[in-house]
């Protein structure tokens, strides 16, 4: 059992700056549980503290059901992938997948059995002989992930391990990653994964569920899905989604969303859901939810700029001294023709209110706030 | 209509003789840059390498021809200052005053190498009580002139029974006594991402395996450039030998080319060139070995992480 639980986890530099704010977050065993956020949101800090590389200043950590707060980390019954690799730059590949076994004192065929078998597993064997100086970015990171695979540990910890490659690299290891995690969970491995990224893309890939955070504190846990159409407050809501969701300042009247001039009705669903009434509020609509409109109640905007993307186009526009995205088709934009003011319409199913005060969405409705 | 095809081709040679010819004279002005720039670091290279030539050269003259020119070639070579100079004036031959040399340099380059590892890697990764205080101490000394501590250090060496051994000239140092090393150590074990050492934390690595596998390694231009300035300085101490060995038979060969200028009234200058040359000669070949890794050690940071 390597599940992973975070009680009130609390870390204090000596300078008495907070970086991270009493968490709590339990991570199932075998689960691929993600840690996104912008930087300097303390993901990292976290993630070293389970690792046991960053002192822990309050609550406690927990891997399998063993209280780790004090253990070192080679005691843990984890491994690390760091960013830059840190492979040991004077010992060839063969030498950074063993020394961990070395060190703990396993015989000489056992190590090479081993070191071979991670080899084939990651297709570096013909690397084996090479100094970390002689690889590429991509390879360094298969060793990197050999070096971590090699130890069988309960929980596999990675720190942004993708940031330091190109797109093209960095799209087939997420994909090399994911397929060994879930290799190993079919072979019956232990095989939980805590990854630490500040790339919206991997996390909505890779993660069983994400842990979004900022500033030191969680915003919202959820499975790719639910954080996507049910953000929990304004933070998530901007942060996961590209384009960004349009945030629309604006208040609640009756029915009506009104923003400057402009009133959208809300439909009675959308008003079914909400669970307060915020004075003021911000309505979060996501740019593929934003038709054109034909007829009926719209929004109407002026049209600033228009971004081809290929099969789609992102238009830019201004609504009442707001900028907002939408995404429509091609066609769509090739229709428009020289219109300087377009006509906007939400899809009502995937509209969300928030309080801009405390940024919590109101729009989620009773059960998925139980949820 | 025909004019065409009969141009054209024309217009190509001229073109690329145009472009030979560029070609030829940029080629020619970069070898008469290079011919300049290498012309004036010889001719100062020289000057500055002349009075080794002439020492090597004089070292191979005979006493009355040392003062007759500033050329360095002998006219009539002879080897009479080797023989006469290591056979020297007392008991011993010059290889006795080398061994003793030895005897001090082994213990403390080796001994310098361990400690200030230690030291520095302590004060660069660890957090423990006082370390600002120690570690100003150390930067500190660093300043200190070395005289200041001569006669309390001398005291001290007196009451412990350790005058007129080898004893003060090795252990303060083996026992990271030098600032300088500790220091160096310092700032280039800070220049070197500490990732590789937490790698080796989670691999099961207690801290003196991390030191012994993951960061000596890593350290090895650094301690191969501490290990060639401790050497150096060693072999040309003069004043502590002095201070503190007074028999002869434990001179180290800083010592004895002074004693044979000391011992005899018109003494054989060629004699002492001739030990003169063999005295620098281990110093240079270790400097040449491990120039590369020297280089390396004191350019520290700048390194890709």
């Amino acid at each position: 059992m390597a599940r992973v639980q975070l009680r009130n986890l609390e870390k204090v530099y000596g300078n008495a700056f907070k970086a991270v704010h009493g968490i709590n977050l339990d991570i199932a065993d075998g689960e691929f549980m993600v840690l996104v956020g912008p930087s300097g949101c303390a993901k990292s800090t976290t993630l070293r503290m389970v690792a046991g590389l960053e002192q822990v200043s309050g609550g406690e950590i927990y891997i399998g059901d063993e209280l780790v707060n004090d253990l070192s980390p080679s005691k843990r019954s984890i491994a690390m992938v760091f960013q830059n690799y840190a492979l040991y730059p004077h010992m060839k590949v063969r030498g950074n997948l063993a020394f961990g076994l070395r060190i703990q004192g396993l015989p000489r065929a056992e190590i090479k059995e081993a070191v071979d078998h991670v080899a084939r597993i990651l297709e570096i064997e013909p690397l084996l002989d090479r100094l970390p100086k002689q690889l590429s970015g991509g390879q360094a990171q298969r060793v990197a992930l050999g070096r971590a695979l090699i130890k069988k540990p309960g929980v596999f910890l990675f720190d942004e391990p993708l940031s330091n490659l190109d797109a093209k690299l960095r799209a087939s290891m997420r994909v090399r990653i994911t397929d060994l995690h879930r290799q190993l969970k079919a072979e019956g491995l232990s095989s939980t994964v805590i990854y630490v990224t500040h790339d919206q893309t991997e996390a909505m890939t890779m993660g069983d569920r994400i842990c979004v955070m900022q500033a030191g504190r969680i915003m919202q846990v959820a499975t790719p899905k639910e954080l996507y159409n049910h953000p929990a407050n304004l933070f998530v809501a901007g942060f996961i989604g590209s384009p960004e969701m349009n945030l629309i300042d604006g208040a609640l009247e009756g029915t009506d969303f009104v923003i400057g001039t402009q009133r959208l009705p809300l439909s009675g669903e959308v008003i079914a859901r909400l669970t307060g009434r915020p004075a003021q509020a911000v309505l979060g609509i996501r740019p593929q939810h934003l038709v054109l409109a034909g007829e009926g109640p719209a929004l109407s905007a002026r049209l600033l700029s228009a971004e081809f993307m290929g099969h789609e186009v992102n238009l830019h526009a201004q609504l009442e001294g707001q900028r907002i995205v939408a995404v429509v088709s091609a066609d769509q934009f090739e229709a428009l023709g020289d219109t300087a003011t377009i006509r906007l319409q939400p899809e009502m199913k995937s509209v969300h209110l928030f309080d801009k005060e405390d940024g919590r969405n109101v729009g989620l409705g009773q059960q998925q706030l139980a949820a | 209509m025909t004019n065409v095809p009969v141009t054209r081709p024309a217009a190509r040679p001229d073109i690329k003789a145009l472009n030979e010819a560029a070609a030829l004279r940029r080629a020619r002005r970069e070898m008469l840059s290079t011919l300049v720039r290498y012309g004036l670091l010889a001719i100062v290279g020289l000057v500055m390498l002349y009075p080794l030539i002439w020492l090597i050269g004089a070292s191979f003259k005979t006493n009355q021809e040392i003062f007759t020119g500033a050329g360095f070639l002998p006219h009539a070579p002879t080897a009479e200052g080797y023989i006469k100079g290591w056979q020297t004036s007392t008991p011993y031959t010059f290889g006795r005053f080398f061994w003793n040399s030895f005897l001090i340099i082994l213990p403390k380059v080796i001994g310098t190498a361990i400690s200030c590892t230690m030291a520095a890697y302590a004060f660069a990764r660890f957090d423990f009580p006082l370390k600002k205080v120690l570690f100003t101490s150390v930067i500190a000394i660093l300043l200190l002139p070395n005289v200041v501590t001569r006669i309390p250090q001398y005291l001290l060496f007196r009451d412990l029974g350790w005058l007129d051994s080898f004893l003060p000239l090795w252990v303060p140092s083996a026992l990271a006594g030098d600032a300088f090393f500790v220091f160096m150590l310092v700032q280039f074990l800070r220049s070197l991402p500490a990732d590789m050492e937490e790698a080796a934390r989670v691999d099961g690595a207690n801290s003196l395996q991390t030191l012994i596998f993951i960061v000596v390694p890593m350290l090895a231009p650094a301690l191969i450039s501490v290990c060639l300035f401790q050497f150096m300085w060693t072999m040309n101490d003069f004043l502590g030998p002095l201070i503190y060995v007074s028999s002869v038979d434990k001179y180290p060969v800083s010592l004895a080319l002074k004693l044979s200028i000391d011992t005899t009234e018109a003494f054989d200058w060629n004699r002492i060139l001739a030990m003169s040359v063999l005295t620098i000669l281990p110093a240079l070949i270790v400097f040449f070995a491990a120039q590369r890794y020297f280089i390396e050690g004191i350019s520290a940071g700048g390194r890709k992480g």
